[in-house]
């Protein structure tokens, strides 16, 4: 016979975290068909690319410049590359970036908050001065910074954004651990002999879920949006690789003559950021009790 | 008040610091000096050019040398624009991006704040959806998308406005629109949702219930307290304001200070890069402390925080 704590216990933890996850995305309807869009368009660049009969590097200068046909559904650019494909492999590089540097600001942001909430005192103090220190310049000119520093390849873009959006998780983090220090389940672990990275790991970090899900959709399109800038102003990655920022820089410069290269890649570009977006703010609906009533 | 202003000054002091000795650092470490391009010049005058800028002196040195010359507001020469100093550089394009600047803040503030306030007072109505809408456009348009097709609309097209430039007062309108529209769309949002917040106070019910029109509840009562939330967001537009002039001003070729910075950032001009976000860091302090201020004299309740 189990007492009612156990059963208890039991039932919280049949419910793993990327399934909790999981749950509030899909309870909302903005964040569905956000969601969808963007799928969408990252399975399109994925596998579109193997459908297409054209490939985005072979130049036929025979064929540069087309209008949009029934050959080029985007048409071609002077080179004679076809657009729709660097399209399609552009956000493979954008979309990757995104959720590649993501990554490397949601693990740095999360254990660099962690550590300043749950210690707290001088160690938080300074941790979170040298925060507030970068947070001090806006983050493209510390990226730019960065590239002029690391050079341009697609990796170093990735580690240099990565590098500047850690820090608003940082202090997400921070704040939220700080609240939960306090609680009376930390200290039962603490008593209960818990070593503080069993503690940090298993008591604090799940806790954190909701507040860190929805900066980390916010995060990913804010992202996405950064390294495109920087490529557009032709620091970031270089041809003959290409992003959504490259294209959309190549499309500006010759949009009096070719607007079809400005305008595909400028349309699938906007369309990933309203999407994911649409993710962010219904998320944010969803898991933010103050916000809730409203839109 | 006063004493907030010294401390907040104070407080700038290690910031500025750790930001000049990390951007010195960091050019440090870049492989290569500034001349290193020019390849078929003789060693000797290598040499004479390095020692010059004083590129031969001991790296403790160069950093002591840096730092005074700092504090005297001396930026150093360009390595890139030879006879410039990169202050006067910053002289004569600042200005130009100052401009910009405050005309796309305006036009934020303006398009935004009105926007958002009607939409709250419209609230669940169509007339919402369309006016929010629009917001969330302005979001999903960063500049570099919009600004070409503002060109390809109204100077290819339509043919009203040169497609670059920074001659005539009609040249400043496409700038300002690709610069202004974001913040427009994202002060829109914050109006909006401190107005419905505020419609259902208390003191806004009592100001309805003593027979006050609709208009003078919300001019006199709600608005000054629905507006917190957008001039909080003054400090971090204007930090986004600077680092969107970069786009913005290449891509209507404006002779700005953005432009320059990200020329310098192609040319590795390290004395270009590092004082120019010197002078970015200075100028966003300046402009947080502001913000800070406005903020006070309109909110009483944050006065005694600090």
């Amino acid at each position: 016979m189990m007492t009612r704590l156990e059963r208890e216990l039991a039932s919280t933890d049949a419910r793993s975290l990327g399934r909790d996850a999981w749950e509030q995305l899909c309870a909302n309807r903005m964040a569905r068909i956000g969601g969808g869009l963007f799928i969408g368009i990252a399975l399109l660049c994925l596998i579109g690319p193997f459908f297409v009969p054209h490939s985005h590097e072979t130049t036929q200068l025979a064929y540069g410049a087309q209008a949009p046909s029934w050959t080029h559904w985007f048409g071609t650019d002077e080179l004679g590359r076809d657009i729709l494909v660097r399209t399609l492999i552009g956000g493979r590089i954008s979309i990757g970036v995104g959720f590649a540097a993501t990554m490397v600001a949601l693990l740095i942001g999360v254990v660099y908050g962690m550590i300043a909430g749950y210690y707290g005192g001088r160690i938080e103090a300074a941790m979170m001065r040298f925060v507030d220190t970068l947070y001090a310049l806006p983050f493209t000119i510390i990226v730019i910074l960065l590239t002029v520093l690391l050079g341009r390849s697609i990796l170093l873009i990735f580690l240099a954004i990565g590098a500047v959006e850690w820090l608003t998780m940082a202090r997400i983090v921070r704040g939220q651990t700080k609240a939960l220090r306090k609680q009376t389940f930390v200290d039962a672990a603490i008593v209960g002999g818990a070593p503080t990275r069993r503690i940090l790991a298993r008591h604090i970090l799940p806790n954190l879920l909701s507040p860190v899900i929805v900066f980390t959709t916010l995060t990913i399109p804010a992202v996405i949006l950064l390294e495109s800038v920087i490529s557009f102003l032709g620091l970031g990655v270089q041809p003959p690789t290409s992003s959504w920022g490259i294209l959309i820089n190549e499309g500006a410069v010759k949009l009096d003559i070719y607007p079809w290269m400005l305008i595909f890649p400028a349309l699938f570009f906007s369309l990933t950021i309203f999407a994911l977006n649409f993710v962010g703010d219904g998320l944010r609906d969803a898991l933010d009790p103050k916000s809730m009533g409203e839109s | 008040m006063y004493l907030l202003i010294l401390k907040r000054l104070l407080q700038a002091i290690p910031t500025l610091w750790v930001i000049a000795t990390a951007t010195f650092i960091l050019m440090q470490l870049i492989p290569g000096g500034p001349f290193d391009i020019e390849k078929d010049i003789p060693e000797e005058v290598q040499a004479l050019i390095n020692a010059h800028y004083g590129l031969d002196l001991p790296r403790h040195e160069q950093y002591f040398r840096f730092l005074e010359q700092r504090l005297r507001g001396d930026f150093g020469p360009s390595y890139k624009y030879a006879g410039w100093d990169v202050d006067e550089i910053i002289a004569q394009s600042f200005p130009v991006s100052l401009e910009l600047g405050l005309y796309a803040l305006l036009v934020a503030l303006t398009v935004g704040t009105p926007i958002g306030v009607l939409a709250a007072l419209r609230h669940n109505r169509p007339s919402e959806s369309v006016l929010m809408g629009f917001a969330m456009l302005g979001i999903c348009l960063p500049a570099f998308v919009l600004g070409p097709i503002l060109i390809m609309v109204f100077s290819m097209q339509l043919g009203w406005f040169n497609p670059f430039g920074w001659n005539t007062l009609g040249d400043r309108v496409l700038p300002v629109v690709t610069l202004g529209l974001f913040y427009a769309a994202y002060i829109a949002r914050l109006a909006r949702s401190g107005m419905l917040d505020v419609m259902r106070l208390d003191y806004i019910r009592t100001a309805h219930a003593k027979g006050l029109a609709q208009k003078a509840v919300v001019m006199r009562h709600a608005l000054r307290t629905a507006l917190y939330p957008v001039v909080a967001y003054l400090g971090p537009a204007v930090a986004g304001l600077i680092s969107g002039s970069f786009v913005v001003e290449t891509i209507f070729f404006i002779p700005g200070l953005g432009s320059f910075f990200v020329n310098s950032a192609f040319n590795r001009d390290s004395t270009m890069v590092m004082g120019t976000v010197l002078f970015y860091a200075v100028l966003i302090l300046f402009f947080n402390l502001l913000v800070d201020l406005i903020q006070m004299w309109m909110n009483p309740r944050t006065r005694h925080d600090d």
